[in-house]
Formats: C-alpha cells, structure tokens, sequence
C-alpha cells in the first residue's frame, strides 16, 4: 500500500463490511431467532478465521515482530497460558506477565543474548 | 423516586460498571492495536477510526494484518466483515430490548453501532429490571465509557509506541495474539472450542498458500468443518 488514500478506503470499507451485520440485526430482529443453526455456522467460521489470525501472526508473523524468535513468542505464549490456568483462569494478570517476559527476552536478545 | 433521580444513579451505575474492569481490558488490548498500527506506518487517525468505526477488535486486527500482508482489498473487507458477524446475532438477541417503547426507531442504527461485547452483556443482565427507555440509557452510557476507554488505550498504544524502547513496543505488539490467546482459552461449547483449534491449525499453512485468501478460507473450512462436527456428535 503506497498510496496515502488506500488505507482510508479500507477503512472506510472495513467498517461498512462490519455495520452490515449490526444494521441486519435491526432490521431483522423481529424475524430471526438467534440461536438458529446458521448462527452456529456463522460463529464457527468467524472463531476459526480469528484463531487463524491469532496462530498465523505468532508463528508466521509480518511486521514488527518477525524480528523476534519463534521459540520468544511461543515461549511467552506458553507462560501467558500457564499463569492463566494456574491463577482462575484470569486474562489480566496472565498477559501482563506473558507480554513482561517477551518484552524481557526481546531486551536480552538486544543486549547480546545469543539465539536459541 | 423521581424520574430526574432514577435517571441520574442508572448513569451512575452504568459509568461505575463499565469503568471497571471492562475498560481496564479494553484499554489494554487497544494499547495492543494503537501500537500495532503505528508499527504498521498507518496514521493515528486510522488507528481511531478503526476502532470507533470497526469497534470489534478482531476486525480490527484482520484489517491491520491484511494490509500489512499486501491482501487485495475485497479480500481485507470480506475478512474485516467474517471476523465482526457475531453482531448480527448479538444485535437479534439485544434489539428487542432495546426498541421498547421508542417511537423513532431510526435511533436504533446509530445506536447498534455502539454496541460491542461489554455494553451488550451488561444490558441484557440489568434489562429485566429496566424500562425500555431506561435501558436505552443505560447501554447507551455504558457502550459510551468502552468506546472512551478504547479510543484511549488505541491512542496511548500508538504515542507509546514511537517513545518506548524497541523492546516494550514488541511486547505491546505482541499483546494483540497473546490477548486473544488466552480469550479464547476461557471459552466453551464443543463446536467453538473444535472452530478455534481447527482454524489455529489450518490458519497458518493456508495462510503459505495464499495470504489473499487465506484467512477466509481458514474461516470457511475449518468453521464449517467444526460446526459439521459437533453437529454430528451432538446427536444421540
């Protein structure tokens, strides 16, 4: 994206794409029952993209953070998981120290800590 | 009570819930994104406008990523638009409630886009005690302070981002995947937990085959393929 006027048109384009569904829920609200199957559908298809995302973007990530090492990210991402369990399943206190420990490593690794 | 004072403690309470710990973790994960956006060289007002206008934080990302990725732009729109259609049938199940006794329903468009998850589960719990009026009010309050609290974080994460050491910026990028991680970690019902492990899987390799249309088929097949499923073992 080079042009400075292509990200507004997503965006703008991006938000039209996403009010659809909430201007639909107006419209058809007296019609629809929302605990059809096609809902059920519907949700799987979007928790499966968003979990691809999610996977896609630390195993294979674009920006910022493909200068990072893989075992870093998952790494973190395994200590995230593990505070999250162990203390009630809380997603506060679990990102704080999985992102502390990223920010860590990626200091060490700026310092000279070698790669894994 | 007068109406004057109900009115004025339902603000109240609604300001005091959402200003919790729902803006607490809206705050951070939209630190999260205003960060990934300025590492991304998109403007501030871009971050903003995402998520004032997308105000679905998964969208949001998919939007972000995409771009980054260098998608085709039908692509970025069907993927911005799968990944937020959880506000149809939110926007069916809180509708009804909300349009009780409102005699300019056209109100109800520019309100439906205030809705996001905090302000919808807090309203459909408070509205059996509420008039429809009253519970117009009080989603409208609530959604109010998440959307302040939102814009916020996008705002701190992308200001953060060009002031902090190359290291704090990662974690706060890195903040986007973990977030959402452990989100989905806390969820339940077989074909949502079968959709998201099956997508974290195919995600990745259909993503090698095509960063076009990757995301959306990964949505396609392996949410089709979760739903099919639970559909099946469901049955006695």
């Amino acid at each position: 994206m080079t042009q400075s006027a292509a990200p507004w048109l997503v965006l703008l384009l991006s938000v039209l794409g996403t009010y659809v569904w909430r201007a639909m829920g107006v419209v058809f609200s007296a019609r629809i029952q929302p605990d059809s199957a096609f809902f059920q559908w519907i949700s799987c298809v979007s928790y499966a993209m968003v979990a691809g995302l999610i996977a896609r973007m630390t195993i294979l990530p674009i920006g910022a953070l493909a200068e990072t090492p893989l075992i870093d990210r998952l790494g973190a991402m395994a200590l995230g998981f593990a505070v999250f369990f162990a203390f009630k399943r809380r997603i506060l206190p679990a990102a704080g120290v999985g992102v502390a420990a990223f920010c860590l490593m990626a200091y060490l690794r700026e310092a000279g800590l070698p790669s894994l | 009570m007068a109406a004057e004072g109900g009115d004025k403690a339902l603000v109240r309470k609604a300001v005091i819930g959402a200003a919790g710990f729902p803006s607490i973790v809206l705050f951070a994960s939209m630190t999260g994104f205003g960060s990934l956006c300025r590492a991304s060289d998109l403007s501030l007002a871009i971050a903003l406008g995402a998520t004032a206008g997308i105000w679905g934080l998964p969208g949001q990302l998919a939007m972000v990523e995409l771009q980054l990725a260098g998608s085709e732009l039908i692509a970025i729109v069907m993927a911005v638009s799968l990944a937020n259609a959880r506000f149809f049938p939110m926007a069916l199940v809180i509708l009804p409630l909300l349009r009780v006794g409102l005699t300019r329903k056209l109100w109800l468009f520019p309100m439906v886009q205030m809705m996001s998850l905090n302000p919808w589960a807090a309203t459909l719990r408070e509205a059996g005690r509420l008039s429809g009026r009253e519970r117009r009010l009080y989603f409208v309050t609530f959604a109010a302070v998440c959307v302040t609290a939102a814009l916020a974080g996008t705002a701190f994460g992308y200001l953060a981002t060009g002031a902090l050491p190359r290291p704090l910026t990662l974690g706060l990028i890195f903040l986007n995947p973990l977030f959402f991680a452990l989100l989905f970690a806390s969820l339940e019902g077989r074909s949502t937990v079968l959709a998201l492990l099956l997508g974290a899987v195919v995600g990745p390799l259909l993503h090698l085959v095509s960063p076009d249309w990757g995301l959306m088929a990964t949505g396609l097949l392996a949410g089709t393929a979760a739903f099919l499923l639970a559909r099946r073992r469901g049955r006695p």
